[in-house]
């Protein structure tokens, strides 16, 4: 049984990555060099010599637009309402304060990973290349904020918020090793909890003042979304799965009416039943404000998908599995818990977290229907008569802003793949 | 063997417990979807708004700027929704053509023997999955398509022009008589025009769609096994030679059930189309929403029209999965 | 096997139970809808539908905040029902979602250059309540000045950009009906992508109400290379609405912006409402006065609202010659004439019903 890799993927089922290295085996003799890489024949070499005008030319125009012709004041003016949106001013404290804690947090679980290694793998730690990113971190931390051309406090800040990161990460990994496990256990377990933490900060509750999801905006509601239907739709998805591979009729059936029906419909639509048509559903005063409405649209949306990347995964644990486990005394609930649903999990991961990023992705919609998420904020900006037509800059830094979002989603799925694969070489 | 049964409690029983989980399961539905379909039924009536497909026949009032079948304000609004279903099947049959085709040439690119070539397709293929499909319309509609020149500066090839107004196409015009776009008045005009809007929902549908299908032609390719390769580049078969008529032929078995969910999902984007101004079925049922108030309605029509398209699609796919697989005597 | 028909008899009772507890819910449910006073109240916030891009009605600026005449006539009601006019809650609507949203109870009241018509106000329409209009508008067309179009006629064949599920699209519609043009209409969800449209060359003329045109032109980068065609093609009264079926509500939400007109007329501003509450305290004979600033008498009562909704309201925003001149007149970027806007006495249509 060849598990189904996938990196990033939008919608549907997963694409199958090839099983090997297969560019490689088209061309035994790739060993090197240029000449036979892009002029191997004489078609090759005109191919090439095409291909590196037109790349050259584009690079350039590219350089040229950004440098001279592009006014990236847009961006810079605007950097407080593409992150946050209309959040509180005296009321900001709260995310500063999350950002420290999730860099902290962040720190500490990077450096852990690196202080315990794969058993099976000595010398290779995790992520790899680990160093690269520390760097890329340093320099994002330097150029980042002086490109948006923040204030000098606001730069101070994020420089702090930088290093505090990289230090737990290197306490962390040096001292990782000598912790208590017990304490080491605690943190995978603080996620969770500095999520609700996190919730309580940004609405407010327990004490703080309110602020109303109205005036969550930009990243910060795109994040926000994402995150929340991500979580949520995990166990839906699961229950889903289980339904619908369940021997129960009532189970099956109303496991694929749902799943058929959330897939059936363009997201646009659904959006729009929850927006126009669920507040007739509920009972006066029952209906969430939008914003939550929406996010429970993403999630249940979202939990469709994900139900059928767990039913593949759970498809392709071998039936004996769960035959071992019964036989072995374990109840039904126990043997899935226990046995078959942490391998399906598994081998669903690449292609959940394909489904991830493509929700990611799908928080842009949230824009159509009037909410102020990244690109809800990035029209109402272009809207400014200060930055009329500014349409190239702003859409290119949200381009770039989402690829990279979606780029380290699927490099840190692949990265996680490899360290819960429980054997040495796939396939 | 009955004495065993007696013993074994009522909740680990095989016979009951099935049951007591389906009865809870589906009272709990019973009981929400009560819940939603009577304050539904109970809000609707009271807002004058039940369920009514009369409205359907009232003059639409609106217009449309592109159809294929004849339509203007004073038609009903069944008939600006058929023009909305037309619209976006349009675009959705050319997107599944083109992304199709763009995908299998980018699919096979990553197999091709200049490096150069194969790069290029995986930073296509990895570019476009990361940015969102909404985004990517928006930039190609208002940066791209917008900032073309219009008249005489329009972009011209032989039978091909494409300007802020359109694309216009050589076409058959009356009878067999081939003809090319012209300028009239600083006008285009030619046998076969495409709205700009048209254009740039296809182009971002395509592109977006096609790194979708590129990936699953290169896990289909990746699946033929490499003594096919090699098997026919001993017989002095060339590069694309071995790939169109050994390679490709076996790589449909594992590609034609991907593509179906890629299809699918090309025509479900398509309802993106509002983002930038082209008439489809959502568009046309945003704006009847809009002016008759009937929810429900509309969203039902617009959940059926897409359940319909999706199981055409699937129903053509799974046809053409028949024809593929291999046949065994 | 014993213990589970005792299992299975429980369960229509659990059935009847949950469904009598679920009648209850809907029951009360239904009473809530018609107090939307006393929701507002209950929540500290009024929720303003506005369209919050577009600059003199309502406008989202960088630092987060809503300006405009619009978001000032939130800010007016909130005033008067809340006492305070930073207690609202500003929603973006698009037009075409607007009247769903006001539907459904999302928002309180819509303040977003909507205009009133027939099918708006009626039950068997949108079934909204308007108000009392803030802004006479009509229906205009915009064209560079280099495409040389001066008249409707001009536009046969050619592109037009219209936001979807406004009267415009509409207006256009019957107007080019009327005159036997034909165009292609290019329909965008919002307002912002529509005139990105028009920047962007894509159409020859784009139609909206005046007011929001001459707004839109002022803040092009070359307003002077595009004009308003002198065509008016349609009345666009563009008035605040509340939902229907809750007169209470709306009652509260009309006599706020007369007020707004009534102390325009009577010259109070949001500079001397003060000096004038005083003035009406110490003087018994101002009786006019004395009514319209709640110094006696029971308005504020009779509509629900505070004695002292009125001055609270004008020290909050201003009368409305206050409001139109800070926002869409001399004093803002788009420099719109008063015309239609001024008061009755000063030959406008702006006119207030006696506070009595």
């Amino acid at each position: 049984m060849t598990p189904i890799q996938t990196g990033p993927e939008s919608g549907t089922t997963p694409p199958l990555r090839p099983a090997r290295p297969a560019p490689e085996s088209v061309q035994p003799n790739w060993a090197g060099a240029l000449r036979q890489e892009l002029f191997a024949s004489r078609t090759d070499g005109l191919v090439s010599v095409l291909l590196i005008m037109v790349i050259l030319a584009a690079a350039l125009g590219l350089l040229r637009w950004a440098l001279a012709q592009a006014q990236w004041a847009v961006i810079q003016a605007n950097t407080s309402l593409f992150a946050i949106g209309r959040y509180p001013v005296q009321q900001q404290w709260r995310l500063w304060l999350l950002v420290v804690l999730v860099a902290a947090l962040s720190g500490v679980s990077w450096g852990l990973l690196r202080a315990f290694p794969r058993a099976d793998r000595s010398g290779e730690i995790w992520p790899f290349n680990d160093r690269l990113v520390v760097a890329l971190l340093g320099f994002l931390a330097a150029w980042l904020p002086a490109a948006l051309a923040l204030g000098l406090p606001l730069q101070l800040r994020w420089w702090v918020i930088t290093a505090l990161l990289v230090t737990m990460r290197w306490l962390a990994g040096h001292w990782g090793r000598s912790l208590p496990s017990r304490l080491v256990k605690l943190v995978p377990l603080s996620w969770p909890l500095l999520y609700l933490f996190g919730m309580v900060l940004i609405a407010g509750g327990l004490g703080l003042p309110r602020v109303p999801p109205s005036e969550w905006g930009g990243l910060l509601l795109t994040l926000l979304m994402a995150s929340f239907a991500i979580l949520l739709s995990f166990p839906i998805g699961v229950v889903v799965a289980l339904g619908r591979r369940s021997s129960l009729p009532l189970l099956r059936w109303s496991s694929v009416l749902y799943i058929e029906f959330i897939r059936g419909a363009p997201l646009i639509t659904l959006l729009f039943l929850g927006q126009n048509i669920l507040g007739y559903m509920l009972p006066g005063g029952w209906a969430p404000d939008r914003v939550w409405r929406a996010a429970w649209v993403l999630t249940f949306f979202c939990g469709a998908y994900l139900a059928e990347a767990v039913r593949a995964g759970l498809s392709a644990v071998p039936p004996g599995q769960l035959e071992a486990a019964r036989s072995l005394g374990l109840s039904m609930p126990l043997a899935l818990q226990r046995v078959v649903l942490p391998q399906a999990l598994r081998i669903a991961l690449p292609a959940a977290v394909g489904q991830f990023i493509s929700l990611l992705q799908d928080t842009t919609l949230l824009s159509l229907i009037g909410l102020l998420d990244l690109l809800g904020t990035a029209r109402t900006v272009m809207a400014n008569p200060e930055f009329l037509g500014k349409n190239a800059e702003v859409y290119l830094t949200l381009a770039v802003l989402f690829w990279c979002c979606c780029a380290a989603l699927g490099l840190g799925s692949r990265a996680l793949e490899r360290r819960l694969d429980p054997t040495h070489s796939p396939v | 063997m009955s004495t065993t049964l007696e013993r074994i409690p009522w909740w680990r029983d095989r016979r009951v417990v099935p049951w007591i989980v389906q009865a809870v399961v589906g009272l709990a539905l019973l009981l929400v979807i009560t819940l939603l379909v009577g304050n539904l039924v109970r809000n609707l009536t009271a807002a004058g708004l039940l369920l009514s497909w009369r409205w359907l026949g009232q003059p639409a009032s609106f217009d449309v700027a592109e159809s294929l079948i004849p339509f203007d304000a004073s038609m009903p609004y069944w008939r600006a929704l058929l023009v909305g279903l037309v619209n976006s099947l349009r675009v959705i049959l050319v997107g599944l053509v083109g992304a199709t085709l763009l995908g299998t040439a980018m699919g096979m690119a990553s197999f091709s023997g200049n490096g150069l070539l194969r790069r290029l397709a995986r930073v296509y293929v990895e570019v476009i999955r990361n940015i969102p499909l909404l985004l990517q319309l928006l930039f190609w509609y208002f940066v791209v398509f917008l900032a073309l020149p219009n008249g005489t500066a329009a972009f011209q090839l032989p039978g091909i022009v494409l300007s802020k107004s359109g694309l216009y196409l050589a076409w058959f015009a009356q009878g067999l008589s081939w003809l090319g776009p012209e300028l009239v008045n600083g006008v285009w005009q030619a046998p076969l025009r495409l709205s700009v809007e048209f254009t740039a929902l296809l182009t971002g549908l395509i592109t977006y769609t096609g790194a979708f299908v590129a990936e699953v032609v290169r896990g289909g390719i990746a699946s033929v096994p490499k003594g096919q390769w090699e098997a026919a580049t001993s017989l002095g078969l060339h590069w694309s030679a071995s790939m169109r008529s050994v390679v490709l032929p076996q790589a449909l078995r594992v590609i034609v059930p991907g593509l179906n969910s890629q299809y699918i999902s090309l025509a479900k984007n398509s309802s993106l189309a509002v983002a930038v101004g082209y008439v489809d079925l959502y568009s046309v049922s945003e704006t009847t929403l809009n002016q008759t108030g009937r929810a429900l309605e509309v969203f039902l029509l617009l959940l059926g029209s897409y359940l319909i398209i999706d199981l055409l699609i699937s129903a053509v796919m799974n046809g053409a999965n028949q024809l593929v697989q291999i046949r065994e005597r | 096997m014993q213990p589970s028909p005792r299992w299975l008899l429980a369960l229509p009772l659990l059935l009847a139970f949950t469904l009598t507890g679920c009648a209850d819910d809907s029951g009360s449910g239904g009473g809530v809808q018609s107090m939307k006073l006393s929701t507002i109240r209950g929540r500290d916030k009024l929720v303003c539908g506005v369209d919050g891009k577009l600059p003199g009605f309502s406008f989202l600026g960088p630092d987060g905040t809503y300006s405009g005449l619009d978001a000032d006539t939130c800010r007016a009601v909130a005033a008067a029902v809340l006492g305070d006019p930073a207690k609202v809650e500003y929603r973006d609507l698009n037009s075409s979602e607007r009247f769903a949203a006001l539907a459904s109870g999302e928002v309180d009241m819509l303040a977003r250059n909507t205009t009133m018509t027939l099918s708006r106000d009626s039950a068997g329409g949108n079934g909204i309540s308007f108000g009392p209009t803030t802004f006479f508008d009509g229906q205009g067309l915009m064209a560079p000045v280099a495409s040389g179009i001066k008249t409707l006629k001009d536009l046969a064949g050619k592109p037009i950009c219209v936001e979807s599920g406004t009267t415009t699209e509409l207006n256009l519609a019957d107007r080019m009906r009327e005159q036997g043009i034909a165009y292609t209409p290019l329909k965008f969800q919002t307002g912002d992508q529509t005139y990105a449209a028009y920047l962007g060359g894509r159409c020859v003329a784009v139609t909206s109400d005046r007011s929001q045109l001459a707004a839109k032109r002022s803040s092009f980068p070359k307003p002077d290379e595009h004009i308003l065609l002198p065509e008016v093609m349609s009345k666009e009264p563009l008035t605040p609405a509340s939902v229907n079926g809750d007169p209470a509500w709306a009652d509260a939400m009309r006599w706020t912006v007369f007020a707004l007109f009534q102390a325009e007329e009577l010259g109070i501003t949001k500079a001397n409402v003060a000096a004038k509450v005083a003035e009406a305290k110490a003087n018994k004979n101002l009786a006019d006065l004395r009514r319209f600033l709640g110094v006696e008498g029971d308005f504020g009562k009779q509509l629900g609202l505070p004695a002292d909704f009125v001055p609270k309201t004008i020290a909050a925003v201003g009368n409305y010659g206050e409001i139109f001149e800070r926002n869409v007149g001399s004093g803002s970027p788009l420099k719109l004439e008063r015309a239609e806007n001024r008061l009755w006495s000063k030959g406008g249509l702006i006119y207030s019903p006696p506070f009595r």
